[in-house]
């Protein structure tokens, strides 16, 4: 009846995500909600610092720094005294409470229910020592750069 | 704009397809809008249409997937089972309510 009806066919969206700051793993996760709410499929890959998004030791203890972060209005004189980046994370996390987006791990949850497929990077994880036991239990696998890039075939790669 | 007739009236909808009046809206409506879009509409649908339909007249806007899961009773796992491929717009459509634009 319409030609968009909301039904994205076959497209296809990797996400690679690079770091493991709070203030950078909501972008990842929002993108791939939001691709998934589309009806786009959404493959997931977690590679370096990014890891720690999925790392059931870490994902719920990420952190947000002021420090070098001019955009965030500290000087770095403040921004290095201890306790900082404490109060800057909890400030951003109330933030985003209020915005009604959930947690870490609740969100990546939502993104495994939601079909969404993720993946950690086999290199990242040996070198720190990680196994997929370590992983967020929604983590389909570990797959090197080269099954990647098999996996991303046709799709829209955003790199964060 | 588009002008339908859908279940012998005539019904008007956006270019995107969200129904232009709330107040058009009818159960046979949203049956149909699911049948076009290969849904049959069950219990478990219907309690996420008339959730969507009370909120939207609480608020005024399409509440987001978020919202939904998190008020209707419905699961993440449910809604996409429920509406597949897409079940923000999807939801919008069959409950004759306005394009959500929440991120969430």
């Amino acid at each position: 009846m319409f030609a968009q009806n909301g039904d994205n066919g076959e497209r296809k969206l990797c996400i690679i995500c690079s770091k493991g700051t709070l203030d950078m793993a909501y972008p990842g996760l929002i993108l791939a909600n939001a691709a998934l709410m589309e009806g786009i499929d959404v493959t997931m890959f977690f590679t370096f610092w990014g890891l720690d998004i999925i790392n059931k030791k870490k994902m719920k203890h990420l952190k947000c720094t002021p420090l070098g972060n001019p955009a965030m209005g500290m000087p770095n004189l403040l921004a290095v005294m201890p306790g900082a980046t404490h109060l800057v994370t909890k400030m951003m996390e109330k933030e985003i409470e209020k915005l009604d987006f959930p947690p870490v791990d609740e969100f990546l949850q939502m993104i495994a229910d939601a079909g969404g497929e993720m993946y950690g990077c086999k290199m990242s994880m040996d070198m720190m020592k990680l196994t997929q036991d370590d992983l967020f239990e929604g983590v389909a696998g570990v797959v090197g750069a080269m099954e990647f890039m098999e996996m991303s075939e046709n799709a829209q790669v955003l790199f964060i | 704009m588009t002008t339908l007739e859908i279940v012998g009236k005539q019904v008007e909808f956006d270019e995107e397809g969200f129904l232009k009046n709330p107040d058009d809206w009818t159960r046979e409506l949203a049956e149909a809008l699911a049948a076009e879009m290969g849904i049959t509409l069950t219990p478990k649908h219907w309690q996420v249409i008339e959730f969507c339909r009370q909120d939207f007249q609480r608020t005024g806007e399409s509440p987001t997937l978020r919202r939904i899961t998190k008020e209707s009773g419905v699961t993440t796992k449910e809604l996409y089972k429920l509406f597949p491929k897409g079940p923000a717009k999807k939801v919008a459509r069959i409950a004759g309510l306005k394009k959500p634009t929440g991120c969430i």
